[in-house]
């Protein structure tokens, strides 16, 4: 069964939901936020933790979100929105998206418990990751998600070391294995699929979640109008993928006929730039590996 | 009792009367997680919920941890439901981080805290370590004497915690074992009462469809000594508050609990011995066997953490009260200093020339007993103390070995 959403680009508002943000120029946390309430709406309830979004959407008395938001502990986004689930449910508020918005950090480091939680309860919720691939509020340091080799202020790289030593968890693997009624990944580069993906999920109950790609010209070292541009080099190389999980059935919505060499992905941005030939050979075996798992479970 | 009990007598757990308190408080979130000795009060509640026992339609979130459980019931009271938890011990301090975001948004929400000492040594077994590190988190906490007053607290704490001039989250402790565990003969007030006592929750402190807003602010420097200062001022009026909703329970149900502290046989009492919870109902005891003797003591029984009865305690320091020597039996301990119902109680007495002198005893922790006996102990020692023998301030009392 597929849900039609009955989604059209052309029923879009010109109004903009999250306006003013004091984030990085460039900033795709921003992107995908912005693009997700204009298909959302302004019955959605947001909710935030600690992280970059909230340092830089609220300041008492300023505020950049146009629609009612609040914001909660960093382990807590989504056990805050389980709440305020419950309570619009009984509330008998029709029509509303209640939704979580955390980074990586928020989502695959300390909030996944509380994560897990929503998703094996199923909660009525939009979970939206933005994945800048570091803790980026409190100045780049590594987190669970951040990919094999990055420099970040805490894996640093130079004589003798190597950037992260470990490679990223696969979230999505990990929020499907909940079997929730929808699971997504996206990218702030792919914008009409990322709001295909939304208003899907919108019109889903139960718990939903996309993981949105999103470069940091900040964290990553690179020119603030190259954030597009480096979100689709990640999925022409093959280091990001656009996938969805519905109805217990995986897709992959692009799949690149040949990839892109990493290494044009990886040069341009200050975190790779300690990178050999040989790292960048390591980087697209182990894509390699990757995709051959993901291929193998689209097919079955 | 002054006037007729209205209710119906039941025997039930401090844990069972807490529960029954719930289900008369309809709210619309329950949010828990499982711990020793909280368990059997979060299973009751679900045997309601599932039953449609509940007085009115109530959501029970069945979370991963504490924190969620915290968080959860925050995120409830963001869109303006009623809301409860209930925890102990590691719960509590597990939740932490969650009870500061409640209090500082000043969200009513009302939990019961089963005591329990905290690890390590790990214990299942009661003290009040757990609440009294939760001191500084900007709840109001309450300390009961038995499972009825569990249940009539918790009535309380609703309507305390959601007056529009106070908005605090309120904590109703409740000493494990010896009270979730332990049957009693316990009025259960009709949902007739209860509904004239506590009206339904409305707030301005919600999210709204038509007036959308930001909650949970972040605030710079500029505005943060304030906000806190704001915070404060709401404890010193509900000081008041408590005490006058006590009062009009008292009107509807015939029990009341005197405000922040309550006393027994203390008109005209030299040697008074204070003290939080279950161990109240053991120094009355004592108390009585004590005054036949002919001994002029009394006991302070300690209602509330915080707002602290400052007022009261520095009243026993007037020249027209009777005390000579206060003692404070703390179920708790600062490290590095001492218990921390004694600091509190010293600090509001405070004043050049004192004239009271005072002794400060540690007993009860991690379940271990606080007997009549260890209470005679302790009234022994102000009697030491009163006759001007020496005694160590502060004193660690029922060890098995000195």
């Amino acid at each position: 069964m597929t849900i039609d959403s009955k989604f059209q680009f052309s029923d879009l508002s010109d109004q903009e939901l999250l306006y003013g943000a004091k984030t990085c120029p460039g900033c795709a946390a921003t992107i995908a936020v912005r693009l997700a309430l204009k298909v959302l709406g302004e019955r959605t309830f947001v909710c935030v933790p600690a992280c970059c979004l909230a340092a830089t959407t609220n300041a008492y008395p300023q505020v950049s979100f146009a629609v009612n938001y609040v914001v909660t502990a960093f382990p807590a986004t989504a056990s805050t929105i389980a709440g305020m689930a419950a309570a619009a449910e009984m509330q008998g508020l029709e029509d509303v998206t209640i939704l979580g918005i955390a980074g990586d950090g928020g989502t695959a480091d300390i909030g996944l418990q509380a994560l897990s939680g929503v998703c094996e309860r199923n909660d009525n919720v939009i979970y939206l990751c933005y994945d800048n691939e570091a803790y980026m509020n409190t100045g780049i340091q590594r987190s669970s998600s951040t990919p094999w080799g990055a420099w970040t202020t805490t894996s640093p790289a130079g004589e003798g070391e190597r950037g992260k030593t470990k490679y990223r968890k696969n979230l999505f693997d990990i929020i499907a294995a909940h079997r929730v009624p929808y699971c997504a990944t996206a990218s702030v580069a792919y914008p009409m699929d990322l709001m295909e993906k939304v208003a899907k999920a919108k019109a889903i109950k139960g718990a939903r979640f996309i993981h949105v790609h999103a470069p940091c010209p900040t964290g990553w070292g690179y020119s603030s109008e190259k954030t597009i541009e480096y979100g689709k080099l990640a999925v022409e190389s093959g280091l990001w993928y656009l996938a969805e999980y519905e109805n217990g059935e995986m897709k992959l919505n692009l799949t690149p006929k040949t990839f892109k060499p990493a290494e044009l992905y990886l040069k341009g941005q200050r975190r790779f730039r300690h990178m050999t030939e040989q790292d960048y050979k390591l980087i697209e075996e182990n894509r390699d590996r990757e995709w051959d798992l993901l291929k193998e479970r689209v097919k079955a | 009792m002054t006037k007729t009990q209205k209710g119906k007598g039941r025997f039930l757990s401090g844990n069972e009367a807490a529960a029954e308190a719930v289900r008369l408080c309809g709210p619309q979130v329950i949010a828990a997680y499982p711990i020793t000795p909280q368990t059997t009060l979060m299973e009751k509640l679900s045997e309601f919920v599932a039953a449609g026992e509940m007085s009115a339609p109530c959501k029970l979130l069945l979370v991963e941890s504490e924190h969620s459980a915290m968080a959860a019931v925050m995120g409830a009271a963001m869109m303006g439901s009623r809301v409860f938890t209930a925890t102990s011990s590691q719960g509590l301090l597990y939740m932490c981080e969650m009870l500061n975001y409640v209090s500082g948004s000043r969200f009513p929400v009302v939990m019961a805290n089963a005591n329990r000492g905290t690890a390590t040594p790990w214990t299942i077994f009661g003290d009040q370590r757990d609440s009294f590190a939760m001191r500084d988190s900007g709840w109001i906490q309450f300390y009961v004497e038995s499972g009825q007053e569990a249940l009539d607290t918790i009535l309380q704490a609703y309507r305390i915690a959601e007056l529009p001039d106070v908005m605090l989250p309120v904590m109703v402790n409740i000493d494990g074992f010896t009270l979730p565990h332990t049957y009693d003969l316990v009025q259960v007030p009709e949902q007739k009462a209860v509904d004239a006592f506590l009206p339904a929750f409305k707030t301005f402190n919600k999210l709204s469809l038509e007036a959308p807003k930001c909650m949970s602010f972040a605030y710079g420097p500029d505005y943060h000594l304030e906000s806190r200062c704001l915070q404060q001022k709401v404890f010193d009026e509900a000081v008041g508050v408590i005490e006058r909703v006590d009062e009009e329970f008292y009107g509807l149900f015939g029990r009341r609990y005197h405000g922040l502290a309550d006393t027994y046989r203390c008109e005209d009492a030299e040697l008074v011995l204070a003290v939080t919870g279950s161990a109240a109902g053991t120094t009355r005891v004592v108390v009585d066997k004590l005054r036949a003797e002919g001994k002029k003591v009394g006991l302070i029984k300690v209602r509330c953490l915080r707002p602290f009865p400052a007022k009261f305690f520095a009243s026993l320091n007037s020249p027209q009260n009777s005390c000579k020597v206060l003692g404070v039996l703390d179920r708790n301990i600062s490290f590095g200093l001492e218990g921390g119902l004694y600091t509190d109680a010293k600090a509001s007495m405070y004043r050049p020339g004192a004239k009271i002198n005072t002794l400060g005893f540690v007993a009860g922790l991690g379940g271990h007993d606080v007997s009549k006996a260890d209470i005679e102990v302790m009234f022994g020692k102000l009697a030491n103390l009163a006759e001007g023998k020496p005694e160590e301030e502060h004193q660690f009392i029922g060890m098995r070995w000195a």
